[in-house]
């Protein structure tokens, strides 16, 4: 970065921190908590929003913290909780402080309206979550009009500014998010005139795919967006439905659900290794990515699980980084690298495997699918194929593969995933 | 030439301003915004209508950014003119102006041995232009300075001083220095009509009448349907030329160093992979005729395939994430050629036709049509000590604001847009009035996010002031 003047730091930095977490979500406050109390000295959680809790903070309605506090609360609720939580344990917690760029060794330019400073945890934790895939990445014909939202840019407008930018929008996707999405709808009084999934069903389980019918929102299954129509703003748009045939639907706008996305800029504009089919760190099974210095968590991991599982990944990665400051972790050494193959695999994780450490890091390598699919899921090294097992999954189902029955086979080199379809 | 009747002629419309201007310029884009400079520099007093609520909102929303040599324009066209005296002059006012100017180069990469055999002619009509340092390098040379270039790229035709620059900052300072220096900017005016009674011109807009002594029709993708309305007759039709491009993530701003040029086809220039000063990598533009003044439509072919033509070129692209998309419409007419018409006995001069290097030439263009109106026998006393007001400082290279003291809060992570700069360009003379206004002016939601993590901050930061509003309130029952 150029033309840097480093300034005043807004936070005291003449006692050296020990780790630094990027993101106050529940996946990053998780973490911090864990680390005071296995005895870490120096925790410091850095959040650029201005309240530090992550995206629970938009998610006006249940469901959060069954998991994590046994009752079920609304997001803004539960992340305060979280947030008190890690407070108590003496975690600091700054807000308004954004990390503009990650160099080798864990140095962080940070920047505050009080000025722009740099820092040298011993570790940082890199918990940055996830954000939807926007129009344009999406690559949506037609014109590019106002009107056009994620589910989350709509909830923070909903439910933290009460304001609310159309009232008739057509809602795409099915994944757990969509149906999040029309219950911000309903809080707002806004009524979508439809919902449309691509796939032949709706991707997340009953009973939510039943929410839509229950509230009088038909769900439109194996039909596409085709176009975005409209002046100034969103005023119809064109649908594909299973026949191929295409019909325009009135609307003022239209939200974009799900298609998550690792939000990865400072890796990518970094140094770490990003994995472009997670599009995430490259991470070993404790999380530790290229520069062993940074750990990953949370969704930054992979696209996408809920708070709760967040939470929980927190919790590990809080582990894993209090025994690697305390020399536990094995050094990053000669390992084994996970690869996908094949259109069927969406992603594989950890991208790469220590076989050797006494430390248990995760248990699975976590897969998804790229489309609902059957048939044999093959792990193969240089040897030949060394495991393999039936799958039959839909995408955004989680699949698990133990990382013991692979390293029971392979110590080093590549092994390649792919699912073998029978030929009909 | 019959007399142009006003349309409103009956209805004796309110008047805008009691002033009787100088010279009214007729549309606020890159040409408009240059001229208005232009004129109020040399001391006339100068009005600008635009129809639209924002300024930049027809042909100069969208473009490659580029500022020309003019190695490839037309030998001895005013094209070519116009774009040597905007480079010249562009250069000049960079520093007093806090303009930006990356000389990134262009490479004129040929793919294939015919293009290849084209090299020598290009560089020779560069010569020609005036363009003296432009030469041909071999693929050794090429993939030297552009190691993630793919292997097919046989050789080009280097042209150093092709820059980048913001396309927005730059108009926006040179309507800015008119408006600083005495004009009137006039906006949601649409121009209906006018009469000239031998001295002066009445022109009707949607929003009131204003009086000038001459008027310069800048209205770019509305250039011939203004003069219709007025002079009652166009000497050109535009037919606009839409060109789509791809922006892709930051991260892959390093995969090029200059301009990746193809070898000029018959229409255009062809599909460009440029840097931005902001910090993207972009590909475009398409070039597709169509009727339709307004529409800037993408369609998901056309960028699949502007991605394809991407990674082709610089194989390390294929699986970058893409950031936007856009697409602009060019004002293009029958002729290639810039169409800068006169009707001296009516004061009254068009600007038609820029198709494609209105902002490399805007300031040439300017100076020519000063020159045009002076040798009709108008003189006014240049001003001798300007007011030198500064752009944003948008482009990554530059001062941002996040990086001073003070700024409030990061409302933008993505593109690092802060609360001050937002209240700035929504409160400042030329606050913005448009999502786009306020798009152009701070790069708020223009980054990977689209809005994701700051659409809800804005909403709240703008209520009142954008139209159409990013949202509404709502009550609770």
């Amino acid at each position: 970065m150029t033309s840097l003047t480093l300034t005043n730091p807004a936070l005291n930095t003449a006692v050296p921190i020990d780790v630094a977490i990027i993101g106050s979500g529940p996946s990053g406050l998780a973490a911090a908590t864990v680390l005071k109390a296995a005895g870490v000295g120096r925790v410091v959680v850095l959040e650029r929003e201005q309240q530090a809790g992550g995206i629970p903070l938009s998610c006006g309605h249940p469901a959060f913290g069954l998991r994590e506090f046994r009752q079920l609360l609304s997001g803004p609720n539960y992340s305060a909780r979280l947030v008190t939580q890690a407070q108590k344990a003496g975690v600091e917690i700054h807000t308004q402080t954004t990390v503009a760029e990650i160099l080798r060794g864990g140095v962080l330019t940070v920047a505050t309206s009080d000025g722009i400073f740099r820092i040298t945890p011993r570790r940082v934790i890199y918990a940055t979550g996830v954000r939807e895939t926007p129009r344009s990445a999406r690559l949506i014909s037609g014109a590019r009009v106002q009107g056009v939202l994620s589910t989350g840019a709509l909830q923070s407008m909903i439910y933290l500014q009460q304001r609310r930018p159309f009232v008739r929008p057509l809602v795409v996707g099915s994944e757990l998010v969509a149906f999040s999405a029309l219950m911000t709808c309903r809080h707002a009084g806004i009524r979508p005139v439809a919902m449309i999934e691509a796939e032949q069903s709706a991707t997340a389980r009953w009973p939510c795919a039943l929410y839509p019918r229950m509230k009088g929102i038909k769900l439109h299954t194996s039909t596409q967006l085709v176009e975005i129509k409209g002046n100034k703003s969103v005023e119809e748009v064109v649908v594909a439905g299973p026949d191929g045939q295409t019909r325009s639907i009135e609307c003022d706008g239209v939200i974009l659900t799900g298609k998550f996305t690792p939000e990865s800029a400072l890796a990518r504009c970094g140094h770490l290794h990003v994995d472009p089919a997670t599009g995430g760190p490259v991470v070993d099974q404790w999380g530790r990515c290229s520069d062993p210095v940074y750990f990953a968590t949370g969704n930054l991991l992979r696209p996408v699980e809920t708070a709760g599982r967040s939470w929980a990944e927190g919790q590990q990665t809080g582990q894993w980084v209090a025994q690697d400051l305390s020399g536990k972790l094995p050094k990053p050494a000669k390992s084994l690298n996970i690869v996908i193959q094949g259109k069927h695999l969406k992603y594989a994780m950890p991208q790469v495997i220590c076989p050797n450490g006494d430390t248990e890091g995760m248990v699975d390598i976590q897969m998804r699918v790229t489309e609902r699919v059957s048939g044999t899921l093959v792990a193969h090294s240089k040897m030949g194929p060394i495991w393999k097992r039936s799958l039959n999954s839909r995408p955004e189902r989680r699949i698990k593969v133990p990382i013991s029955e692979i390293v029971s086979q392979a110590t080093d080199g590549t092994v390649n995933f792919e699912v073998e379809v029978p030929s009909k | 030439m019959p007399t142009a009747q006003p349309k409103s002629q009956q209805s004796a419309q309110k008047a805008l301003s009691t002033e009787l201007f100088d010279v009214l310029v007729i549309g606020a884009g890159v040409v408009g915004c240059a001229v208005a400079r232009r004129f109020t520099l040399e001391g006339a007093k100068v009005a600008v209508v635009e129809k639209a609520s924002d300024i930049l909102e027809g042909a100069s929303k969208a473009n490659s950014a580029i500022l020309h040599t003019g190695f490839d324009a037309p030998t001895g066209s005013l094209e070519l003119s116009c774009i040597r005296a905007g480079y010249r002059e562009y250069e000049r006012i960079r520093d007093d102006l806090g303009l930006v100017q990356e000389k990134s180069g262009a490479q004129v990469v040929a793919w294939t041995p015919e293009e290849m055999d084209k090299l020598e002619e290009i560089v020779a009509q560069a010569h020609e232009n005036g363009v003296t340092d432009v030469h041909i390098v071999d693929a050794n040379t090429l993939r030297a300075a552009e190691p993630n270039l793919s292997e097919r790229a046989l050789g080009a035709v280097n042209v150093p001083q092709e820059s980048i620059i913001d396309p927005w900052s730059a108009p926006y300072v040179y309507l800015r220095q008119a408006l600083d220096n005495g004009a009137q900017v006039f906006l949601s005016c649409a121009v209906t009509g006018g009469a000239f009674d031998g001295q002066n011109w009445q022109v009707e807009t949607s929003n009131g009448a204003l009086r000038a002594c001459a008027v310069v029709n800048c209205a770019g993708l509305f250039g011939d349907l203004v003069d219709e309305a007025v002079l009652g007759e166009a000497k050109f039709k535009i037919t606009p030329r839409k060109g789509q491009f791809v922006v892709f993530d930051k991260a892959a701003q390093g995969l090029v160093n200059s301009i990746i040029l193809p070898v000029p086809q018959e229409k255009t220039k062809g599909i460009v992979l440029f840097r931005t000063v902001f910090g993207n990598l972009a590909v475009g533009p398409t070039a597709e005729d169509q009727q339709s003044r307004t529409d800037a439509s993408t369609d998901h072919d056309t960028l699949k395939g502007l991605i394809a033509d991407g990674v082709d070129k610089v194989p390390a692209l294929v699986d970058m994430p893409v950031t936007a998309v856009y697409a602009g419409l060019r004002p293009a007419s029958e002729r290639k050629a810039y169409r800068v018409e006169t009707v001296p006995d009516r004061n009254w001069i068009t600007v038609g036709g820029i198709r494609s290097t209105g902002l490399s030439a805007s300031l040439g263009i300017a100076r020519h049509v000063y020159g045009l109106y002076e040798s009709h026998g108008s003189k006014h006393q240049q001003l001798t000590d300007p007011e030198k007001p500064q752009a944003a400082v948008l482009a990554q290279t530059g001062e941002r604001d996040w990086k001073r003291a003070g700024y409030g809060e990061i409302v933008c992570h993505c593109e690092m847009v802060t609360s001050r700069e937002i209240e700035a360009a929504l409160n400042g003379p030329l606050g913005a009035r448009s999502m786009g206004g306020l798009k152009r002016q701070t790069r708020a939601t223009m980054g990977r996010c689209q809005g994701f993590y700051c659409s809800a901050r804005l909403a709240e930061l703008t209520a009142g002031k954008l139209e159409p509003p990013l949202s509404e309130e709502f009550g609770h029952d």
